[in-house]
């Protein structure tokens, strides 16, 4: 052997000893398939916080794992194809038409709730209610309407809603119920809070759509409005509620949070498929996980670590 | 030719007046009549994925192969840089050699510019590259650079083959011309679905991307140099008696070196433009901090990554462009006889740090990776700054932006909008003749006509609204800096960083502060693009002055010209092809930032394509990114033949 050749020899070894002093994995059970686990990832803390949730249970598990960033909706592609894996958080309330469409064709499957609730609605800073006595109640708005207004829209109100893509309803919801708001449409929910940011900063009107679990609501003092509640004929019978010749005249609807799969995933690891199916969280803890990271500057893995130390007696039950 | 023009707006006239009542058509296309290509396009898309074959191996098979083929090489560089070669996958991969350690990064950076250029040049990148380490980007900067090194290889030989390949065949080059107006002029995002289908999910999928998106200006540029090459050099190449690959790689692409080296450049800048849309399917690095770091609103953190990623444009730049410059060393007798190492010592003293830091770093861990304990940040500074100037500032700020809104913008819009459609194509067509004869009147008539028939005009209209205005405030601001810049060097030199700034950094970064200070909508997006776009109109304006001959200048201080004569007689004048090209330039990159405003919530085709790429619906994106397309190539076509036509006349050509 080369003087050069016993150098890479020992480089390489103690590159492999250290790497597997600090790597080694505890006594796993057998797992189907040591093939890893692609588990999406996108942009927003609480579903880092989910897939990583889920990630670490599987690894205990002796599951072998891959993180793979994706975007939200354009994941669905590679989850059909098999190029990605599983995909944590599917909200019903954004994500329900593209999972539809991808269970649709048989290619991916819907692997049930995560047990996070996705609550969605017209939300304003607690010092509106000076303004407009009479909140959370929706009336209020119909005769508050010019305290949220801005000069282009004087004298309506301004509500910012979602993105378009999201949906919502919120320019027929104006329509139905008599209010005078114009409804302007923000292209990310970067561009939303960065708006209730600086309304707040001044203590300005803004009324807008937010959304949980999300460190918005934790940071932000403020309320839902309450809309006549959601059931699904106020979205399909325009003669349901106080608007009888309208649809959409009630609030949004809250959903569960999906999980979803790549369909080969119940034959290439069974085991997984079940714990993954079994899995389950509530929207206080998410909550709570969420602002430590978001709003407290805590590390994100530190975070999800913690959860796992301290529910031991939970995941177990998700294990086979 | 003046009566053609009025005979046609008198028409436009009539028919915007009395047309809703009597031709409703003309006002409306009508819904029956739309064309459903977005629907033809999404089935081609799916039969391609799902059942286009060649016999032996389906068109899948191919692209995957492709993407396999990428892999690959992207798979070593990112180990290398970024998390050490590995062996297995996902959380069972075993780390088997750390990667290269930051000091050994920082240090083969330094000696690259002393070795291509002087010590200047090596503190500045090696300035560069510390930035990343001392700001914590280290590791995402890391991700980007391996991506970045793939792609521009690809990028650059592919371009130099396409090219040579136009260079040869008129044919070619008669073919692939459209096309590459095409790739530059369709945004990103509308295709980013089909390559994700075809490539599949992935850093491989932002590559392949990336390189479409920069190639164009290498393959132009190689026809370019190749034609420039002197006739004196090529009659040589042939009396010594070249073969056809020797006259080529021996002879054609040395000689084109210097200009093939500009194209190398325009890669790696346009390379690191896409970064923040690569991190949106996947490619992770620079780009996804920026972007996740403004959804948590968190402006500093997204600023510093922002930078990184215009430090390491600058670092990749300024070195490439001494690479071009470089006179090859002379190689002596003596040079030939000193040992190997001797010989590279630039090499050999980089190799000597990678070894000494790679064993160093297995013993201390500050040798290995740069200690998160030693790492700054600027916090909350900008943040607070912000915070400062909304609470201070805000009034003022709402008051300027609503007479703007009330009084221009909207207006204008509601204008554009309530044009009969075949009135504007009809103008168009006369535009067309009237600057470049019958087939660009064809050519703006047909192009505009695909708007309209895809059922895309009012979005169409938006666009050309945003962007219209955007473009004439960007020249109302760009032009007289580039006159005040362009005659005196240090100005200049200030002027060209910050437009060099304004042009890399990722416009997501300030696209947050604007929402907060603006609020979402036009006038937010507005900002937002005049910042981008202003860069060219400030660089052609200079240059176009700066070039005018002297001689023509003296005349004019000799015949008794004032300041202000000679401004506007002589150097302006001489100046307007070149500031033509210039708002040409500025138009380009206004519609490329379309998709990005359509974050802050316009109405315009950007929209049209982002909720295809949210949807992931192939036909509509491409059919929105057509028509984007479109109105740049009308655009382009018209103002070409006007400053071709103003050349003309100034007797320049």
């Amino acid at each position: 052997m080369s003087y050069r050749g016993r150098l890479f020899g020992l480089l390489a070894g103690a590159a492999a000893l250290i790497a597997a002093g600090a790597l080694a994995p505890q006594a796993q059970a057998e797992v189907e398939s040591k093939d890893p686990i692609k588990l999406t990832l996108h942009d927003w803390t609480g579903q880092f916080i989910t897939t990583k949730i889920m990630g670490e249970v599987l690894k205990k598990a002796g599951y072998n794992i891959e993180y793979v960033q994706a975007d939200y909706l354009a994941q669905f592609a590679g989850l059909k194809t098999g190029d990605l894996h599983v995909a944590m958080e599917i909200w019903e309330t954004t994500g329900r038409d593209a999972m539809d469409e991808a269970t649709a064709t048989g290619k991916v499957e819907n692997l049930g709730e995560t047990g996070l609730q996705a609550i969605e609605e017209w939300w304003y800073p607690a010092y509106m209610k000076d303004k407009c006595p009479g909140l959370p109640d929706w009336k209020a708005l119909a005769k508050c309407s010019e305290a949220f207004s801005v000069p282009e829209t004087a004298p309506k109100g301004r509500y910012l809603g979602g993105p378009v893509t999201w949906g919502g309803f919120d320019d027929e919801r104006v329509e139905a119920l008599g209010i005078d708001f114009e409804v302007v449409h923000a292209g990310t929910d970067a561009a939303l809070f960065a708006e209730l940011e600086s309304a707040y900063q001044r203590k300005a009107p803004v009324l807008l759509w937010v959304y949980a679990p999300h460190w918005a609501p934790v940071k932000y003092k403020g309320e839902w409005v309450d809309f006549p509640k959601y059931t699904s004929e106020c979205y399909n019978d325009a003669s349901w509620g106080m608007n009888k010749s309208a649809k959409y005249d009630c609030g949004k609807p809250r959903g569960p949070i999906w999980k979803v799969s790549w369909a080969g995933v119940k034959d290439k690891w069974p085991g997984a498929y079940k714990t993954i199916k079994n899995s389950n969280l509530n929207n206080d803890e998410m909550g709570a996980m969420v602002s430590a990271v978001d709003l407290d500057g805590k590390d994100l893995d530190g975070v999800v670590a913690d959860w796992i130390a301290n529910n031991e007696g939970r995941w177990k039950k998700w294990l086979p | 030719m003046a009566l053609v023009w009025v005979a046609a707006l008198a028409l436009a006239i009539l028919l915007w007046a009395i047309g809703s009542d009597v031709a409703p058509w003309a006002m409306k296309y009508p819904r029956d009549l739309i064309i459903p290509l977005k629907f033809w396009i999404s089935d081609l898309m799916a039969w391609l994925v799902e059942d286009a074959t060649f016999g032996l191996f389906t068109f899948t098979e191919l692209t995957r192969g492709i993407s396999w083929l990428i892999e690959r090489p992207y798979r070593l560089a990112l180990g290398l840089l970024s998390h050490g070669l590995l062996r297995g996958q996902g959380s069972d991969a075993v780390q088997i050699l750390p990667p290269l350690s930051w000091i050994a990064i920082v240090a083969t950076v330094v000696a690259l510019g002393r070795y291509t250029k002087d010590w200047a040049l090596a503190a500045l990148a090696g300035g560069c590259f510390l930035y990343l380490a001392i700001f914590g980007q280290w590791q995402s900067a890391m991700i980007t650079l391996a991506s970045i090194l793939i792609a521009v290889p690809f990028g650059v030989a592919g371009g130099l083959f396409v090219g040579l390949a136009g260079y040869r065949w008129r044919t070619v080059e008669r073919v692939i011309r459209p096309v590459l107006d095409l790739m530059q002029t369709v945004p990103v995002f509308a295709y980013l679905v089909p390559i994700l289908f075809l490539f599949g999910f992935g850093p491989v999928s932002a590559i392949v991307a990336t390189i479409i998106y920069a190639m164009p200006p290498m393959v132009r540029i190689t026809i370019l140099a190749l034609r420039g090459v002197p006739d004196d050099t090529v009659d040589l190449g042939n009396m010594v008696g070249c073969s056809q690959r020797q006259m080529t790689w021996k002879v054609l692409v040395p000689t084109a070196m210097p200009g093939l080296m500009v194209g190398v450049n325009q890669v790696i800048m346009l390379s690191l433009n896409m970064v923040i849309i690569a991190s949106m399917i996947g490619a992770g690095g620079l780009g996804f901090e920026v972007l996740a770091s403004l959804r948590r609103l968190d402006i500093g953190a997204g600023i510093e990554s922002g930078v990184a990623i215009v430090v390491l444009a600058i670092a990749l730049d300024r070195l490439s462009q001494a690479l071009a410059n470089k006179i090859p060393p002379e190689h002596s007798e003596a040079e030939a006889r000193r040992p190997l190492w001797r010989r590279y010592s630039y090499t050999s003293a980089c190799l000597a740090i990678v070894m000494v830091t790679g064993l160093l770093g297995l013993f201390a861990g500050w040798v290995q990776s740069y200690p998160e304990a030693w790492a700054v940040t600027t916090g909350s500074v900008w943040e607070n700054l912000v915070t400062w100037i909304n609470i201070n500032f805000f009034d003022e700020l709402e008051a300027v932006k609503t007479a703007i809104l009330l009084n221009v913008l909207i207006p204008f819009k509601r204008f554009l909008l309530g044009l009969p459609w075949i009135a504007v194509v009809g103008l168009l067509a006369v535009a067309g003749w009237a600057l470049g004869g019958w087939r660009l009147a064809l050519l703006c008539a047909a192009l505009s006509l695909f708007n309209v028939a895809v059922g895309l005009w009012a979005k169409s209209m938006i666009t050309v609204y945003l962007c219209g205005i955007s473009v004439i405030f960007a020249c109302l601001i760009g032009i007289p800096i580039g006159i005040v810049a362009a005659e005196r060097e240090r100005l200049w030199s200030g002027v060209k960083v910050v437009i060099d700034t304004l042009q890399t950094l990722p416009s997501f970064v300030y696209l947050m502060p604007v929402v907060m200070l603006f609020r979402v909508g036009d006038f937010a997006a507005m900002i937002a693009v005049v910042a981008y776009a202003l860069a060219p109109a400030i660089r052609y304006t200079a240059h176009g002055i700066r070039q005018v001959d002297p001689q023509l200048v003296e005349a004019g201080i000799v015949s008794g010209c004032t300041r202000i004569q000679i401004l506007t007689k002589i150097k302006l004048k001489l100046a307007l092809p070149e500031i033509m090209l210039g708002i040409n330039q500025t138009i380009m990159l206004a519609l490329s930032m379309l998709v990005i405003t359509a974050l802050v919530g316009t109405r315009d085709l950007g929209q049209e394509v982002y909720i295809a790429l949210t949807k992931a619906d192939t036909g509509r994106g491409i059919t929105a990114g057509l028509s984007v397309a479109f109105i740049a190539i009308i655009a382009d076509r018209l103002i070409t033949a006007g400053a071709k036509r103003a050349k003309t006349r100034l007797g320049l050509e």
